[in-house]
């Protein structure tokens, strides 16, 4: 059967919106299936120990126990360790890139970020490993370095080169008259980004940021390999840690499927991708609120 | 102005160090019996082929999935969709998808692919799933590239009396086919790249056999990575391969990302 060229004009819109509605059923069904299964976990532990409980042991001879806290604070220890130390070498870069690099830097510099960008979490992972934990040990004097301040040091290097990039486009962003009236009033350039168009940046500055923290959040492989890995609830930088996403890696391949402890990852992975959505709304909220209104 | 500069010397410092002291430590390992044999001796010794081939059969597959829904996607929005409520829901939805964590796209994979559709733990798995991660990066790169289709060449197109269908396939979607192929390449080496998603969905630890068909279980090289780096009863002994197995994982994204930098470059001399 031939199709008339209206034919199949119209079955070629059909089919392409179909395929656009394919994202929506993905984000729906990711979510469905996240509380689908989480939920199943409750039939066996409470809310309140699950949302307030401060011990994660479910594979404990005696009572298993499923506080999800510690790991949401692993979580967010490692997390703000990371943008701590992303977040102003991101924006300092990304200024550099952006106002001071001569085009030939700019051109050599910008694969180079996008280079970053591509090295397989893993990788980064056997690096913290091999050698920053090493080295975090001996220069904190500790027996072993692979602890959360080793996990924030990999994600900040896996967030950089997200905040680098977006933060980049911002501050290009800034129309050049900005810059313009702040020379014409005398100030020089150290001046006018701090006070002219860093500002002026702010909006998508801080949409880098969200975004840089959200691929933090979410990273598994590097916090499970090289932050220690220990579920007990975290005492600082130096204490290894299990994040929730390295819970969940970790601890779905030991599990026998259909037990409480299979549906409560299931759980763990719900909340997270709660949190994740939460830093990705926020972060466009940021973006459209705060537009050039200096 | 200085502190800048200090700023991106730290960034490009951390990168060159990365990729020296990978390199500079696998190179050693690197021949083309590495390349080509399977590991020995609980993998104590030989190659890491059985990796390679199970990295490159899963990218096929993700790449199978994702370019078509992801251009099809790309079209939808930039050639048919109004700027109404349910396009604003479908690019939300793409929004936040890019930031779904990739563990998350694993339990997905596990609850849907391997259990609800019962594809087992598999090679089609683990590539879907890997497709799904991959989605969103496709469609926003294409996205772009359709954009930057001169308009006048669709005006053209219907003034010479073809459909909107007939104008796309043959005038826009050949106009972008280097911006869609180079988007996709960077995605798939991204999904190269992952651990998480395969790490329920489909791949192995060890095996005998190269995977014969979509069905089969496979190893992967980020997997690899991470046995040979966390998980062996030998990690010191065998930290040289694992480190010649990083170096054969990065030079694989690698080579993908320079593939794509170099279309799009020659794209960009042939527009001028």
């Amino acid at each position: 059967m031939r199709l008339t060229a209206h034919q199949s004009d119209r079955l070629a819109a059909l089919v392409f919106q179909w395929a656009g509605w394919l994202s929506v059923v993905v984000l729906f069904g990711i979510f469905a299936m996240l509380v689908w299964n989480g939920a199943k976990a409750f039939t066996d532990i409470s809310l309140a120990e699950f949302f307030f409980g401060t011990v994660w042991n479910p594979a404990a001879f005696g009572e298993a126990r499923y506080g999800i806290l510690p790991l949401v604070a692993s979580t967010l220890l490692v997390t703000t360790g990371a943008m701590l130390m992303a977040v102003p070498l991101g924006i300092g870069t990304a200024a550099y890139l952006a106002e001071v690099a001569p085009p030939r830097v700019y051109n050599a510099l910008k694969p180079a970020i996008e280079l970053l960008a591509g090295v397989p979490s893993v990788a980064i992972g056997f690096i913290g490993i091999t050698v920053v934990a090493p080295a975090i040990a001996k220069i904190f004097g500790l027996s072993n370095g692979l602890n959360a301040l080793n996990g924030s040091v990999l994600l900040a290097v896996m967030a950089l080169p997200t905040i680098i990039t977006v933060a980049e486009d911002a501050i290009r962003a800034v129309p050049q008259s900005f810059r313009e009236a702040s020379f014409a009033l005398g100030a020089n350039r150290p001046v006018t980004l701090w006070r002219v168009t860093l500002p002026a940046a702010m909006s998508g500055i801080l949409a880098a940021v969200m975004l840089g923290l959200g691929r933090a959040l979410g990273e598994t492989m590097t916090v499970l390999m090289a932050a220690g890995n220990a579920s007990a609830f975290p005492s600082g930088f130096f204490a290894p840690v299990r994040t929730m996403t390295a819970a969940i890696a970790i601890e779905l391949g030991e599990t026998a499927q259909g037990t409480t402890h299979y549906f409560s990852l299931f759980a763990v992975g719900a909340v997270l991708f709660g949190i994740s959505l939460l830093v990705n709304i926020l972060s466009e909220k940021i973006a459209r609120r705060f537009r050039y209104k200096i | 102005m200085r502190l800048l500069f200090v700023c991106t010397l730290v960034v490009v410092a951390m990168l060159g160090y990365i990729l020296w002291d990978i390199f500079s430590k696998g190179v050693g390992v690197l021949t083309w019996e590495f390349l080509l044999t399977n590991p020995r001796k609980g993998m104590t010794e030989g190659g890491i082929l059985p990796a390679v081939v199970g990295t490159v059969y899963v990218s096929l597959i993700t790449a199978v999935f994702a370019v078509p829904f992801g251009v099809a996607t790309a079209i939808y929005l930039n050639e048919y969709a109004r700027d109404n409520a349910s396009t604003r829901l479908i690019r939300a939805s793409i929004r936040n998808l890019a930031g779904v964590p990739s563990i998350i796209y694993g339990l997905f994979g596990v609850a849907i692919f391997v259990q609800g559709f019962g594809l087992g733990t598999s090679l089609l798995s683990s590539g879907l799933t890997l497709g799904l991660l991959t989605l969103p990066y496709v469609i926003t790169t294409s996205e772009e590239s359709l954009r930057n289709v001169p308009n006048g060449l669709r005006e053209a197109a219907l003034a010479l009396g073809a459909t909107q269908w007939q104008s796309v396939y043959s005038v826009v979607l050949p106009a972008s086919v280097p911006g869609i192929v180079t988007g996709s390449l960077l995605g798939l080496s991204r999904a190269a790249g992952e651990t998480a998603p395969i790490l329920f969905t489909g791949v192995a630890f060890y095996l005998r056999y190269l995977p014969t068909s979509v069905w089969d279980e496979f190893m992967a090289m980020p997997y690899h990575l991470f046995i040979m780096a966390t998980q062996h009863h030998a990690i010191r002994e065998v930290r040289p391969l694992a480190y010649g197995t990083a170096l054969v994982l990065l030079g694989f994204v690698l080579i993908i990302n320079i593939m794509a930098f170099f279309i799009r470059a020659r794209y960009r001399q042939k527009l001028r």
